[in-house]
């Protein structure tokens, strides 16, 4: 296990700048999960660091080692650089029994027969695959052949084991499972993981510091999940992250108007606007749907257009002045205060709503 | 009055591997006028089968089925009407647009067969075609098409012929999520539009939630309950019927001197009601949404929070309560911390009768055909 | 394909320093190629137009404008012609009757319907020009005897009986193809008709067919471009009585000038005749048939709906039978029993039956002889095939060099050019023109033909699996620490080493009955085992040469029954 640094990696696709001078640290022993929209550049950035691709600019750091600086002219190739992957498709090989796929790599470093069998054995009973170890892939699950592919990586004691969307092929359930074993298995071995996911839920479950991109390829924040979910750096962040209603807001004097897009003006008497927000004039109010409640008392009306049971909430499309805005109510509080019907007008409050300058719209 | 009406409808397979199965056991059920009804079961609890009959792609092995006062299958009468005559609309999960026709022609191919006149083939398509977002695309053929616009096709070719009863077979499983959800609602918008009752199958809980009317669940071949989401929801009658609506948490509890125990303690009751016919040991049902979170100076069950997992919406606790978990979730805005006491009371949950795994294991024997 | 295929460049590109095994592969695969399909076409063209070096027009038009040539086009062209259209309602009929009828019996009648695609044809004429020959045919004389007719019934050596022959031989293309058609179809595509109010019939005219066409016109295309190019059943069965077809008259004229060099350049502009009988042929196809390929393999897996036959059930299945055994039955026991006879001419009767022709056939030097030749060829080419098959579809799936286009479609031209055609181009080419080069009369020339015929099929094989072989499962072991060598050697070729074995015995099979080719190239100690079938008919010695078909049967079908054993569980991908 070692600490990863990139240090001002840029790497183009023709002339698709990908990535631009990307800085990132990965401390040892820790499972840092890289998020991010798909075609951000995440899986560039893994095959920089495994040597598939040549990255134009920048260094990369294994531990002390430089795997590759393009000022040095160093690039070592793929099959020197001690760095464990597991892809998406599994890349188990089909005509390799399980333990032939886990001792691969060490016959490659032409380790002894007896210390492969042994290091093998060790490595199959982390993953629980002892009792497959005869079996081809083609006679495996889908997970197991993940397992068998987290084996491969870990074997050869990597310095650092890279996941590309590990579990994107496996159904629901077996990806909540497969989370928990790779969290069990890392404790175990202690290894460095960087798991590249466009799936936050995911990487929110796994992470102990969570990586996230934005589309053209830049880091937006970099934190533990708590970070990530209660104090989201950025507008991007906060909507990459879940569902959310984004309403334009103008301050005059300290006092809040809603601007609703597509028009309307309604005083928002009880909106607090936070110190560092102070001075701006223009700003927009993000909310998530099961921030927004109804509140017959609040002056803030709104009429609801759609409301679907959806078991666990009711889902509501409602209309501030001539904006659309999704509001959940858990159906707990709809048995305590009732479900509003569609076509009625309502009172909302915001609650736990957070201020982010206007999007600019040149940008998108 | 009654669209569909299926009485003691039995369906009876021999198979290779299990021998003989009842796939549809005894199915009595009435579908009113424009009402969207659905078929809702894990995989082989014979809601397709159910399905195919009502098309007439199936025979019955016993019972009779009745499409608009009219009696097209009766295995006594010995009657069998074959699809075509039937009347129906039908779309499938596969789409099923045929690739050698363009656009127009799929959707006119009913009208044609119905020998209709050129104009108002023209006309009718035309109409259909409005209704479904497709006008413009005549001329283009399916391949050209992504899968929600082939749906679309598939759903114009149904409504074309304004029929009275609308067979949906899972028709939105092969669409994306976010597809899934705008599909949805132009399904009901159309039905708003023409009028015409649905039956729809599907193995997807909250799809069949947020479409239905009235649905009926189904598990191993027979009808576990009928009724509106919401009752279904918040009144399962079964156990099976808690489990595959939604999440939940079943908890072993104990009765003792008229208060209700958490198995593994016997210290702090849970403050609930107990049901009059109730057992000394009893199962407590409850979803991780139906349980109030409260701080340590509230009144409830004292515990503290074991674990925290941040969900993209919500979060998510697990407590314990005696020695099993209770898993909790809120809003983000209720933070607590991994470690820090708290106080849980489940609101208003379901009780049911101590574990029964032969149940249980009847139907994982059944998923495997 | 293409994005995987860049990574894969990306992975040489940072390979770069070594030494670069990408480019070493493609130029062994573009120079291999050269040897065996670019020089015999060129060879082919120029000497059609050139004589010592001048432009020289002359032999070409004389040819054009000879009416004898013009007769056996015309030939060419009605066989073709009908043995297509009969073939196609054939094989489509009876798809049809087995994909979606309730007709009993079906896998077995499935199986019996591919036989004909085993056998040699020209084994299949033999047998129908001995019971139907005009003058002796077994069948023809029994029909006289019984029904007291002063002239025989039926002649099997008219333009009729070769179509009929052909026809028995190649409607299985247009079956196999439209039977695995309506297999993959899916079935919600036709109970969506039936619920929009279509009757069964309906369903079939407006649903099915259409959607099977591009599998019936696929099918139809195959039984076409065979029949052109076909030379057994149109010689075993047309030379008698004169009539000729385009690759018959190459070879006539090729021996009657007993393989001078004017009677070759004489059989290469017949060839440019014949190319361009094929390629319009192709071109008038594609305008009539201009159908996409449609995606109908989706959804369930559900059973189709069958219809019921009901009453016609039996009529039916008797005309499968009868089929079957007029197609197959009949002309294998007629093959048997006449190899068992003293002296053709003598009545089929026990008494006359002797085991003395396969005695014969075995002491005969010429026969052993062709039997090695034929094993020796078909395996050389088999394995040569499997490898350089390999080579080149490795260059065009996974390294994509600019212009692997041309290299794909230098591996497949020699397949569409009729065999006769490609032996002349051999011919042309490597007796002496080049570096003074010559193998005429030794098998080296006959296997560079096997090469160049056969190379499109095991390239096919291994470029499927190829495609299946996805690049992360090389990337995977580059980061355990192999090579880029050693990754092609533990990875690639161990996954696609089950179509290279399949690849081969698609080779094998053909090569091993192949007489097109061969009945060119032959030299007096380079017979192949089909050569000397033929040449043993020719010669009267009809018996023998049945025993000798027999043989070639049963070696057929043991390898068959291997092929199927080997490629049944097959591992990998």
């Amino acid at each position: 296990m070692a600490k990863v640094s990139f240090k001002d990696v840029s790497f183009k696709y023709g002339a698709n700048q990908i990535l631009k001078n990307f800085s990132l640290d990965i401390e040892s022993g820790e499972i840092l999960c890289l998020v991010g929209p798909s075609g951000c550049g995440k899986t560039t950035l893994v095959r920089c660091l495994l040597g598939l691709n040549k990255p134009e600019t920048g260094e990369i750091y294994v531990g002390d080692n430089c795997i590759f600086s393009a000022g040095r002219r160093i690039n070592q190739p793929v099959e020197r650089r001690n760095i464990g992957i597991v892809f998406q498709d599994y890349a188990v090989w089909p005509h390799l029994t399980v333990s032939e796929n886990v001792g691969y790599p060490l016959k490659k470093k032409r380790i002894g027969k007896a210390e492969i069998a042994q290091r093998v054995a060790d490595t199959l009973a982390m993953v629980n695959m002892t009792e497959y170890a005869n079996h081809l892939p083609s006679q495996l699950s889908g997970g197991q052949q993940q397992r068998v592919a987290i084996a491969r990586a870990l074997v050869t004691n990597s310095d650092i084991i890279v996941m590309d969307e590990p579990i994107t092929n496996l159904d629901a359930k077996l990806r909540e499972q497969m989370l928990e074993e790779i969290r069990e298995i890392q404790r175990k071995s202690g290894t460095t993981v960087l798991y590249i996911t466009h799936d936050q839920q995911s990487a929110l479950q796994l992470c102990d510091r969570m990586a996230v991109m934005e589309p053209d390829g830049t880091l937006c924040q970099m934190g533990t999940d708590e970070d990530i979910i209660l104090r989201p750096a950025n507008r991007f962040t906060f909507e990459f992250i879940g569902v959310s209603n984004f309403i334009p807001v103008e301050v005059q004097d300290g006092k809040l108007t809603l601007k609703p897009a597509g028009g309307g003006t309604i005083p928002w008497a009880d909106g607090v606007l936070p110190e560092e927000n102070k001075g701006a004039q223009e700003l927009e109010v993000g909310v998530r749907p099961n921030d927004i409640v109804f509140d017959p008392a609040s002056p803030i009306k709104v009429t609801v257009t759609r409301s679907v049971f959806l078991g666990s909430e009711y889902d509501y499309f409602i209309q501030l002045g001539d904006q659309e805005l999704r509001v959940q109510q858990n159906t707990l509080d709809a048995a305590r205060q009732g479900v509003v019907k569609e076509g009625t007008e309502v009172g909302v409050r915001f609650l736990n709503y957070r201020f982010y300058s206007p999007k600019k719209e040149v940008s998108a | 009055m009654d669209q569909v009406v299926l009485r003691h409808v039995t369906k009876r397979f021999t198979t290779k591997t299990l021998g003989d199965i009842v796939a549809v056991d005894d199915f009595n059920l009435e579908v009113h006028e424009g009402e969207c009804f659905s078929f809702l079961g894990p995989s082989g609890c014979g809601k397709s089968t159910t399905l195919r009959m009502v098309a007439g792609f199936e025979d019955l092995s016993e019972g009779e089925i009745e499409l608009c006062g009219k009696l097209v299958s009766s295995k006594e009468k010995n009657l069998y009407i074959p699809p075509e005559e039937r009347g129906l609309g039908m779309v499938f999960q596969s789409f099923a647009v045929w690739p050698h026709m363009n656009v127009f022609e799929n959707v006119a191919f009913p009208l044609r067969i119905q020998k209709v006149n050129k104009t108002e083939i023209e006309q009718r398509v035309k109409a259909a075609m409005k209704h479904t977002s497709l006008t413009g695309l005549e001329n283009v053929y399916p391949s050209d098409l992504s899968g929600g616009q082939q749906q679309r096709i598939a759903l114009a070719r149904a409504i074309v012929t304004q029929p009275k009863v609308m067979l949906l077979d899972e028709p939105l499983s092969n669409l994306d999520p976010k597809l899934r959800e705008t599909m949805r609602f132009e399904i009901k918008e159309l039905q708003r539009e023409f009028g015409f009752t649905i039956i729809f199958v599907t193995h997807d809980q909250s799809e069949a939630m947020a479409i239905s009317d009235r649905m009926m669940v189904c598990d191993m071949g027979k009808i576990m309950q009928i009724d509106t989401p919401e009752n279904l929801y918040n009144k399962p009658n079964s156990r099976f019927v808690h489990s595959f609506l939604g999440e939940s948490t079943f908890l072993n509890v104990e009765i003792a001197d008229g208060k209700v125990y958490a198995k593994g303690d016997m210290e702090n009751p849970l403050a609930l009601d107990i049901p009059k016919d109730a057992d000394k040991q009893m199962v407590v049902a409850t979803r991780p949404n139906s349980i109030d979170l409260l701080g340590a100076d509230q009144e409830g069950y004292p515990t503290h929070i074991a674990k925290r997992i941040f969900l993209t919406d919500r979060t998510e606790y697990i407590v314990p309560v005696g020695e099993q978990n209770l898993k909790i979730q809120t809003p983000h805005r209720i933070a607590f911390a991994e470690g820090e006491a708290c106080r849980v009371r489940l609101a208003s949950p379901m009780w049911y009768p101590a574990e029964d795994e032969a149940a249980e294991k009847e139907r994982q024997r059944r998923q495997l055909v | 394909m293409s994005r995987f295929g860049s990574k894969n460049k990306d992975l040489a590109a940072v390979d770069g320093r070594r030494v670069n095994v990408d480019g070493v592969l493609t130029a062994v695969s573009v120079v291999l190629l050269l040897i065996v399909v670019v020089i015999p076409v060129v060879s082919i063209i120029y000497n059609s137009f050139f004589y010592q070096g001048h432009f020289d027009p002359q032999l070409f038009i004389g040819q054009l404008t000879d009416p004898s040539n013009l007769s056996a086009m015309w030939n060419t062209i009605k066989i073709a012609f009908w043995v297509t259209l009969l073939g196609t309602i054939l094989g489509t009929f009876y798809a049809w009757l087995l994909g979606r009828s309730d007709i009993p019996a079906k896998g077995l009648m499935r199986a019996l319907f591919n036989i004909p695609y085993m056998f040699p044809p020209f084994l299949g004429a033999m047998a129908w020009d001995l019971l139907l020959n005009g003058r002796s045919g077994y069948l023809n004389k029994l029909l006289m005897s019984v029904f007291n007719l002063s002239k025989a019934p039926v002649n099997i050596n008219t333009l009729g009986g070769i179509i009929f022959v052909e026809l028995s031989y190649y409607f299985p293309f247009v079956f196999m193809q439209v039977v695995s058609a309506l297999e993959r179809m899916d079935p919600t595509l036709e109970e969506c008709a039936r619920i929009a109010g279509a009757k069964q019939m309906t369903v079939i005219r407006k649903i099915t067919l259409p959607l099977v066409v591009p599998a019936i016109s696929a099918g139809a295309l195959l039984i076409m471009t065979t029949s052109l190019a076909h030379f057994g059943v149109p010689s075993i069965l047309g030379f008698s009585q004169g009539i000729f077809t385009l690759p018959t008259k190459i070879y006539a004229v090729i021996s009657r000038t007993g393989g001078s060099f004017e009677g070759i350049r004489q059989g290469a502009a017949l060839s440019i005749m014949l190319v361009v009988v094929v390629a319009v042929a192709l071109v008038i196809q594609k305008k009539i048939l201009s159908s996409g390929s449609y995606d109908i393999i989706k959804g369930k897996s559900m059973r189709p709906t069958l219809i019921k036959l009901r009453g016609a059930k039996i009529p039916l299945l008797v005309l499968c039978i009868a089929t079957l055994v007029l197609i197959v039955i009949v002309p294998l026991v007629m093959i048997f029993l006449v190899s068992l006879v003293k002296a053709y001419g003598l009545p089929l009767v026990p008494e006359n039956f002797t085991f003395n022709n396969y005695i014969k056939v075995f002491k005969s030097d010429g026969t052993l002889g062709s039997i090695k030749n034929s094993i020796i060829l078909s395996v050389g080419a088999g394995i040569i095939c499997m490898f350089l098959g390999t080579l080149i579809a490795y260059v065009v799936q996974k390294i994509k060099p600019k212009g692997k286009e041309m290299l794909e479609i230098l591996s497949v031209l020699p397949y569409s050019l009729p065999g006769t055609v490609l032996a002349i181009g051999v011919i042309l080419a490597w007796s002496g023109a080049i570096f003074g080069i010559s193998l005429y009369n030794t098998l080296w020339i006959i296997l560079i033909a096997y090469i160049a015929r056969y190379l499109s099929f095991s390239m096919k094989s291994s470029s499927a699996a190829l495609l299946q072989v996805h690049p992360s499962l090389e990337e995977a072991a580059r980061t355990c620490g192999a090579s880029h060598m050693e990754s092609l050697k533990d990875v690639t070729l161990p996954l696609i080493r089950p179509a290279m074995v399949s690849g081969f015995f698609l080779i094998f099979l053909p090569a091993m009955r192949e007489v097109t080719t061969s009945v060119l190239l032959y030299g007096p100690y380079t017979r192949t085992l089909g050569v000397q079938i033929y040449s043993l008919r020719d010669a009267g010695m009809i018996p023998q040469a049945a025993a000798l078909g027999s043989i070639a049967i049963i070696i057929i079908i043991v390898c068959n029954t291997i092929v199927t054993e080997v490629t049944k569980d097959r591992k990998g991908v």
